[in-house]
């Protein structure tokens, strides 16, 4: 199975912090120091969230004054400030497991099969469950806080027949267990809605302005989902509340309370001030996960500008050329192509860099690494699309391995373009334990449930696995896509971390279009028939990717969610990038094309280009 | 600074002008008398009376078609799906022998005061009180936009390909390359205000809508003559209507969007349709977008006397106050280092010159002074100069084109566009080079310069009565290094400078 290292990029960097000889020790310290960054500015938005939530808690419209004293006599008590001290270990807490499972490339179970197995797996129970304590947690410090009839979880009996004895006191618990319910669902929904997933937008802002722009929405959002996880733990409660309510009597020995409605009836339920407390302590749940969540994924996800060339060793591990060429820190490869990407656009001091030669030696260094590791990623998603391709036109059925033509037609120019270091599929690997958290794909490949173009998929990849070659029963291969799969996911699945792709389009384009002007040895020439017929070629695969059904649908837009779903739609954004990037060599280097060696069926595919048909 | 008084005389009616040659406009009597080129545009009509426009405004149709059966609850809702609170509270009110007394005259309270803040707030924006087909006709580049037969055009970044926006909604497509012209149809598309086709794509043309943002994609080597409903994408963003100004960036990868009633500005990424919006406090809405052609800066009108330029790679915006009024229209230089705009209220034109170092230019200067001035000719005095319309400069940067307001109440006043010659060493400096003039009667709507022409530049022009013509400007580059032969004549026309005029825009 799965070694240590393959542990995910946060466990590693923490090892790493440990081994100061480590190469990767400057970036796993800078990593670390933003996330540790977000944590800090949640806990200490916390006073501010928290003070809100005792000033609305204690609402009562018709005694302004008495509200306004009740409140400030609150933010002062000392048991405001012991809850505040619980919440702020819960944000670090929420914070580790946030940066714990957080990815770059989301994870799509390609069946329904896997999205169950995905939610049972170890890992996700862990989560689970320390979400629903964590809930508990803070609907307690809630239930502290507002006070009054919230405040214990006995209280001495009204009845005359149980005088001097304790009573359960129903609304605690009942504030308890939802809390436990919002953790859960919470959960839950971060995993349907890749709420681990850190997306990255294509437009730049200061941190503070990104997070200005936004808390309207992510506010908006907790208020819109503890309304729905209120619905949900409301029904459930009227069903199945008897249970709980009598296992705690029991255990800590306490008598029911007769005299007033038990809170699974319709009466009890129907209790505005019940349903308005329950309704602001979720949103105050919510809203405080959902900050630090939103906090982390701007400090994770803003640029970073890493040095094309360094004077010092030291820092040579921290060169762009270098980390591209990582595999891990996954984070650390997308930070690094999205550098590319901006510096090729923005900057034309850095691009001279990229262009210059080494000193001694004259030789392009930062160009070969920089262009091969691009062209590797896109290899890499043409050979993965081509296979794609082939096994649905095969209709499940295996093939001789090798079988399309186009995969032995892919340019050979680098030798490293057969192991794909960029491979989604390696990658799945190493990113998390052997995990359904971050694969890309279905977890469960050793299942017979999971897609057979998937498995042949991953066959291709890794010899070794027992699936390579014609090993699978035909049998097997076509009962697989019956079972539930979900064809639009397995497309999807296939662009998952196309981000990465649209990036190094994006990057090459504006580099090879710049040197039109500003390379001044010609380092580009020598690697532009490459560039184009490897964007030819992935046109080509793309194309043919969407003529494949279910392809070109879009998926509805969910209306109110921390998920990000931009992922759902990232192969058109990958087809409008790869036009622009051809556009743009196209239309900078124009009739000098047709000096560039190149296949004639690339060469008519690219006039299409220069007379504007495509 | 070049003033109105240093032009040639406007021309006599009856004459109209052709080109430019050896920096002078040709004039003639008729528009056949043009050189002829590779391929000529074609010159396009569309007579006012064939297009019937959808004069319905929003509400008034309604009553016609809804039923009153429906059950009150039915009507609230629909109410508040099409109106939203106000609706909702005016439909109670209206009805106090459905509902009891307290909700209709406590809806009739709420909607009194609901009133009365939006009075307040529209006395702070009185933009805030039109209705959005005035709105637009508003903020439009187009002069008088809500009663010309052309409302929007739009020349292809990099081939030679033209959309134009009709009084019908309807977009029409003509291509020199083929014989077909697609004819854009969609449900949402309507009172079109702004038309742009995406730079590095063949196919993609974004137009700014009612109440949304279209992009459309057209296969251009589809012989189709009607493209479905189908191939349009729709954007749209609650509170963001209408749309008056769109720009893409010139890199293709974003789209910007403006509407004057949302202070946000919205930046697209097209292909997956989702939004950023970016906000600002003051101004009240945004109604004018353009993209520097270097892709490194965008100007952003707002209703009120204040215009913000945000720089693309923070998205960080510089605020810049007016004195007089809002900004009308702007224009960059092709470097995007120079930013022409003016104002309403005052009949000038500024220049603010931009910088990498930081800082950046601290005032305008004026560069142009568009104020009335009366030529006498033989048929008695003509006075022209006014306010600014639009403003059009060249893609090399050359000439630029001012399409001044004519005063609506004196038919001897029309609109009028004035050309430029543009300098930018030793020192940036507007010099005069003509009046353009058209058809007797007729006055120029909307211009634009086509983003390729080989032989100096070629200004598009919509003329009032429905038509389209194309105005070439004969003039060698100065940046040219090889003689480009001009279709039929070459008296004097190859004076090389020395200067490059795009050596300075490495940094």
């Amino acid at each position: 199975m799965f070694s240590v290292k393959q542990s995910s990029w946060f466990m590693h960097k923490v090892s790493s912090l440990y081994i100061p000889a480590c190469p990767r020790d400057s970036r796993a310290r800078m990593e670390e120091l933003l996330a540790v960054a977000s944590f800090a500015w949640s806990v200490l938005l916390l006073p501010v969230t928290t003070s809100l939530f005792v000033f609305l808690s204690q609402a009562s419209l018709l005694h302004p004054i008495q509200w306004i004293t009740d409140s400030l006599c609150l933010l002062t008590a000392s048991s405001t400030m012991f809850s505040l001290l619980l919440l702020s270990a819960v944000v670090l807490v929420i914070g580790i497991f946030i940066q714990e499972y957080c990815t770059v490339i989301p994870s799509i179970p390609c069946s329904r099969v896997a999205l169950l197995a995905k939610v049972l797996h170890p890992r996700q129970c862990v989560h689970s469950l320390s979400h629903c304590s964590l809930g508990m947690l803070v609907t307690w410090c809630a239930a502290v806080t507002i006070g009054g009839r919230y405040r214990t979880l006995s209280h001495p009996c009204s009845e005359s027949e149980n005088v001097g004895q304790m009573c359960l006191n129903e609304y605690h618990l009942f504030l308890l267990l939802a809390g436990a319910f919002m953790g859960y669902s919470h959960s839950l929904l971060g995993v349907v809605q890749n709420m681990n997933y850190v997306a990255f937008h294509a437009v730049q802002q200061h941190k503070y302005m990104h997070f200005k722009g936004s808390l309207p929405r992510v506010v908006k959002c907790s208020a819109v989902q503890s309304l729905y996880s209120l619905r949900n733990y409301i029904v459930l409660y009227y069903f199945f509340g008897y249970g709980p309510r009598l296992w705690i009597s029991q255990i800590l020995n306490l008598q029911l309370d007769g005299s007033s409605h038990f809170l699974d009836t319709v009466a009890g339920l129907l209790d505005f001030s019940l349903l308005y407390h329950l309704w602001i302590s979720g949103t105050f749940l919510m809203l405080t996960w959902f900050i630090t969540v939103f906090l982390f994924r701007i400090y994770v996800s803003e640029a970073y500008s890493f040095p094309v060339q360094s004077t010092f060793t030291e820092d040579a591990e921290m060169c762009l050329p270098k980390v591209l060429s990582c595999k891990e820190p996954m984070v650390m490869k997308f930070l690094a192509l999205q550098d590319l990407a901006l510096l090729s656009q923005h900057s034309p001091v850095r691009r001279q860099e990229v262009f210059s030669l080494s000193q001694p030696g004259g030789h392009a260094h930062n160009w070969n690494a920089i262009s091969r590791e691009c062209l590797s990623l896109l290899t890499d998603l043409t050979q993965r699309l081509v296979a794609h391709h082939d096994a649905v036109a095969s209709n499940g059925r295996p093939k001789s391995q090798g079988t399309s033509s186009a995969v032995e037609d892919l340019p050979k120019a680098y030798p490293s373009v057969s192991k794909t270091p960029g491979s989604v599929f390696l990658r799945s690997s190493t990113v998390g334990l052997n995990s359904p958290m971050t694969a890309p794909f279905t977890p469960d490949l050793d299942s017979p449930f999971s897609s057979p173009v998937i498995r042949r998929l991953t066959a291709q990849e890794d010899p070794a696995s027992p699936w390579f070659g014609s090993v699978q029963s035909p049998h097997v291969m076509r009962r697989g896509p019956k079972l539930w799969s979900l064809p639009e996911a397995s497309g999807q699945a296939l662009f998952a971390d196309s981000q990465a792709h649209i990036w190094a389009l994006e990057g090459l384009s504006h580099l090879v279009a710049a040197s039109y002007t500003e390379d001044r040895f010609g380092v580009v020439q020598t690697t532009l028939p490459n560039i184009l017929s490897s964007m030819l070629m992935l046109l080509e695969a793309v194309d043919r990717h969407f003529k494949l059904p279910h392809a070109s649908s879009k998926p509805s837009r969910a209306t109110c969610s921390m998920g990000d779903s931009t992922h759902k739609t990232l192969r058109f954004a990958l087809r409008a990038a790869l036009k622009t990037a051809l556009y743009r060599i196209t239309t900078t280097f124009g009739e000098h094309l047709h000096a560039v060696q190149m296949s004639a069926e690339h060469r008519k595919r690219m006039q299409q280009f220069l007379e504007y048909k495509e | 600074m070049c003033s109105l008084a240093l032009f040639p005389p406007p021309l006599l009616d009856g004459e109209i002008t052709l080109y430019e040659s050896n920096n002078e406009l040709v004039s003639g009597t008729s528009a056949s008398s043009c050189p002829k080129q590779e391929w000529d545009p074609p010159s396009l009509i569309f007579p006012r009376e064939t297009l019937k426009s959808h004069s319905r405004p929003e509400s008034s149709s309604k009553s016609a078609f809804l039923d009153h059966k429906d059950t009150l609850w039915m009507r609230s809702a629909g109410a508040w799906r099409d109106a939203g609170l106000s609706g909702l509270l005016e439909e109670i009110a209206n009805r106090p022998d459905e509902v009891p007394k307290w909700l209709s005259v406590g809806s009739g309270c709420m909607l009194a005061l609901l009133r009365w803040i939006s009075s307040f707030h529209g006395s702070l924006f009185p933009h805030l009180t039109l209705s959005s087909e005035a709105m637009v006709a508003e903020f439009s580049q187009v002069l008088k936009w809500s009663d010309g037969a052309v409302r929007g055009f739009a020349w292809h970044p990099h081939t030679d390909k033209f959309a134009v926006a009709l009084l019908d909604d309807t977009i029409r497509i003509y291509n020199s390359k083929s014989a077909t012209s697609p004819t854009l149809k969609h449900r949402l598309q309507r009172s079109v205000s702004s038309l742009q086709w995406k730079p590095l794509c063949a196919s993609e043309l974004a137009v700014a809508c009612h109440n949304c943002l279209l992009v459309w994609h057209i296969d251009p080597t589809s012989l189709s003559t009607r493209p479905s409903s189908g191939c349009a994408q729709v954007l749209s963003h609650p509170g963001h209507s209408p749309v008056t100004s769109i720009a893409w960036s010139p890199s293709g990868s974003l789209l910007v969007s403006a509407s004057p009633v949302d202070t946000a500005m919205l930046v697209w990424d097209v292909a997956i349709e989702s939004c950023v919006p970016l906000q600002r406090v003051g101004g009240g809405g945004v109604t004018f977008l353009s993209w520097a052609p270097d892709g490194g800066r965008v100007l952003a009108a707002t209703p009120s006397a204040l215009f913000r330029v945000w720089e693309t790679r923070m998205w960080t915006c510089e605020r810049w106050p007016c004195l007089k009024g809002r900004l009308q229209t702007g224009c960059w230089s092709p470097d995007g280092t120079r930013l022409l705009f003016s104002v309403q209220n005052e009949m000038v034109i500024y220049a603010l010159t931009f910088s990498d170092s930081p800082g950046g230019p601290k005032a305008a200067s004026v560069v142009a002074d568009l104020s009335e001035t009366t030529f006498s000719g033989p048929n008695g005095d003509v006075t022209v100069g006014g306010e600014v319309q639009s403003l059009a400069w060249d893609p090399k940067g050359e000439r630029l084109a001012v399409l001044m307001k004519g005063v609506s109440e004196a038919p001897e006043r029309p609109a009028v566009i004035a050309v430029f010659r543009t300098r930018t060493s030793p020192a940036f400096e507007l010099l005069p080079c003509g009046f353009i003039k058209g058809e007797p009667g007729v006055e120029p709507r909307l211009m634009q310069f086509h983003p390729q022409f080989q032989h100096g530049a070629l200004l598009t022009l919509c003329w009032s009565n429905g038509k389209i013509t194309h105005l070439p400007f004969y003039f060698v580059s100065a940046g040219a290094t090889t003689a480009t032969c001009l279709p039929h004549h070459t008296a004097k026309g190859t004076e090389f400078s020395s200067q490059l005029l795009y050596t300075d825009h490495s940094s």
